[in-house]
């Protein structure tokens, strides 16, 4: 991205000026400078047209993790007020709707476990199924996906997957409200033939971690966290159903859009007011996705339960948190020193509420909401703490984010070759797929401890700890 | 035949190509395909029927694409060879391929087709037809 083309109003937020005939509100990035100038100038294309949509409270914005995505850049925040015109856009929720990240903290650390890590890569791979052409073995009629469309995870917990404890640790206690299955077209159904239950591929895994180093004993002694404990990552969302979602109401908002005048300069910007007929149905069918996208990541919560303690019999896996970053969700936020319910997007963006913040586990309120920056199978992740002060709607970042494409990153590395020289790292990789392994190589992702230093340098999340992968399931 | 790709940042642009649209259709999903497995393994030996209607060409590729990886999906299949028709808006298409099974080389899940960097255009003699794929 050329930066001469923004203001700098602090070290790590930047705005893009307006020109005096532009009707845009005000557009926001965060990020450090070499953030900033190794996103691609679609980044800031972007970010100015979702600026211009209606009903936009405050500025859009961008996090330190942005790259050029569909519609809104993959890291983007906008936020509409319904009772002014505000819109909701499928593309500001992405196509893998509440796609997002499970994560389990166990009572094992990495000295007891190192012996079998080996067992535990093999089992992990056997029983998650992960990857093009494998299905699951759940096996649901049109009546029972329904109600996981409607029951979320709370329909996994009572199916037997997993624990009703785990329920207060995910996002809205695992279940939205609101969803229906009936606006969820044939072919999106269809599509989740033999998906529930599995990871998928590109950039979903399930990763056995460790605590490598703790920035915020406070927040970590809360979350459950201690140097040299062993934690998972279950990193995947709402598979073909939400995709399909996605493209069915692209295209039906688009026409919305074009009957009601809203100018889209970008098609995957569709858009409808929220209060619209179109604009309920495609809420109606984005809850139904997020549903299934927290139910499917409760049955691999399971099934990784499961395998944990076929390999360590003792182990006890607890969530630590599950949050989506590809939603809209309705929210209270205060604007100008008064409360107003927004409709706020986060495409590739991480809810980061704030200590105190009453829709916090109990156990958590006090320092703040799990934030989690998913790295690359190579470098890390980091676990981070929601910040009072945050400007950005709670919101943080979701990632490292890719800093070269999938095509640059299959000409450098070679699948074989890198698992093989992660190995030597002491990082298990599973997966059927060299050239995904390839695409995935961690020199493929922007420095992931850049990105955790700039999300807390820029006040939208405080660092708590640090995870070095150990083994990684890879579709 | 090689198949033809443009940059993404986060995904892949696939573009097809021949000398009437349908063709560049048929091009266009071979190079989806390749993303997901070796073309050249996969037998052509069961062939599924698509139909559908939309008058816009690039919402057509779109259409086209998503409802075959659905099919895919659907049937536990990865297809190799395409056939597309076109009557005014009416599009009739044959998929051809086979069932995964464990000597299949394992590439990358396309989830769909997206409407971004959409373009069906005719650049002299040929069609091209691409768009960006979500994988």
């Amino acid at each position: 991205m050329n930066i001469q083309q923004l203001h700098q109003l602090h070290t790590y937020l930047w705005t893009l000026p307006r020109a005096a005939d532009e009707k845009r509100a005000e557009v926001l990035l965060y990020g450090s400078m070499p953030l900033l100038q190794s996103m691609d100038d679609k980044v800031l294309e972007q970010i100015a047209n979702v600026a211009a949509l209606p009903g936009l409270v405050g500025a859009a914005m961008t996090m330190p993790d942005a790259h050029w995505g569909y519609g809104f850049p993959i890291g983007g925040v906008a936020a509409f007020d319904a009772e002014q015109g505000g819109v909701i856009s499928a593309g500001g929720v992405g196509f893998d709707i509440s796609c997002g990240i499970r994560c389990l903290r166990s009572n094992l650390n990495l000295d007891d476990a190192a012996p079998h890590l080996n067992q535990l890569a093999d089992r992990l791979f056997k029983t998650i199924p992960a990857g093009v052409g494998e299905e699951g073995n759940i096996n649901l009629n049109p009546q029972q996906l329904d109600q996981v469309l409607e029951g979320g995870a709370q329909w996994a917990v009572k199916q037997g997957y997993g624990d009703i404890a785990d329920l207060e640790y995910v996002e809205e206690n695992g279940r939205v409200s609101g969803a229906v299955p009936e606006n969820v077209s044939e072919l999106a159904k269809k599509r989740q033939h033999g998906e529930m239950g599995t990871l998928g591929s590109g950039n979903h895994y399930l990763e056995v971690q460790v605590v490598d180093h703790i920035y915020d004993s406070t927040a970590a002694q809360a979350f459950g966290l201690q140097k040299g404990q062993l934690v998972i990552s279950i990193h995947c969302g709402s598979r073909g159903l939400g995709h399909q979602i996605g493209t069915d109401y692209l295209v039906t908002l688009a026409r919305t859009a074009s009957r009601l005048g809203i100018h889209l300069p970008d098609r995957e910007l569709a858009c409808a007011p929220v209060k619209s007929p179109e604009g309920q149905q495609y809420i109606g069918a984005m809850k139904a996705a997020i549903n299934c996208a927290l139910a499917n990541r409760q049955i691999l919560a399971h099934l990784t339960r499961t395998t944990f303690t076929e390999v360590y019999p003792h182990a006890t896996l607890e969530t630590l948190f599950d949050v989506s970053h590809n939603t809209c969700k309705e929210e209270m936020h205060e604007v100008d020193g008064k409360p107003r319910l927004l409709h706020v997007h986060r495409k590739g963006a991480t809810r980061a509420f704030a200590p105190g913040h009453p829709k916090l586990p109990a156990q958590y309120r006090a320092v703040g909401q799990p934030v989690i920056i998913g790295g690359s199978m190579g470098t890390g992740s980091y676990i981070l703490a929601g910040n009072s002060g945050n400007q950005a709607f709670a919101s943080s970042s979701h990632g490292a984010g890719r800093a070269m494409s999938r095509n640059q990153a299959l000409k450098r590395w070679h699948g074989r070759a890198l698992i093989d020289e992660l190995r030597q790292q002491g990082i298990l990789i599973r997966t059927r797929s060299m050239r995904g392994a390839a695409e995935e190589a961690p020199g493929a992702y922007k420095d992931v401890d850049e990105v955790a230093v700039v999300t807390e340098q820029a006040g939208l999340a405080r660092r708590v700890a640090f995870l070095r992968p150990k083994v990684c399931i890879k579709g | 035949m090689n198949s033809s790709y443009f940059e993404h940042d986060a995904d892949i642009g696939i573009i097809g190509q021949g000398i009437t649209i349908e063709q560049s259709f048929e091009d266009a999903a071979r190079a989806v395909f390749a993303i997901i497995t070796h073309l050249e393994a996969v037998e052509p030996n069961i062939a599924v029927t698509i139909e559908f209607e939309e008058s816009d060409p690039e919402l057509a590729l779109v259409v086209w694409l998503n409802l075959i990886l659905g099919k895919s999906r659907e049937l536990g299949m990865v297809f190799s060879r395409f056939h597309v028709q076109r009557h005014g808006d009416q599009w009739h298409a044959t998929a051809f391929g086979e069932k995964w099974h464990d000597g299949m080389e394992r590439g990358v899940e396309v989830k769909g087709a997206t409407l971004t960097m959409l373009a069906v255009k005719q650049i002299g003699p040929i069609w091209e037809s691409r768009c960006v794929v979500d994988v």
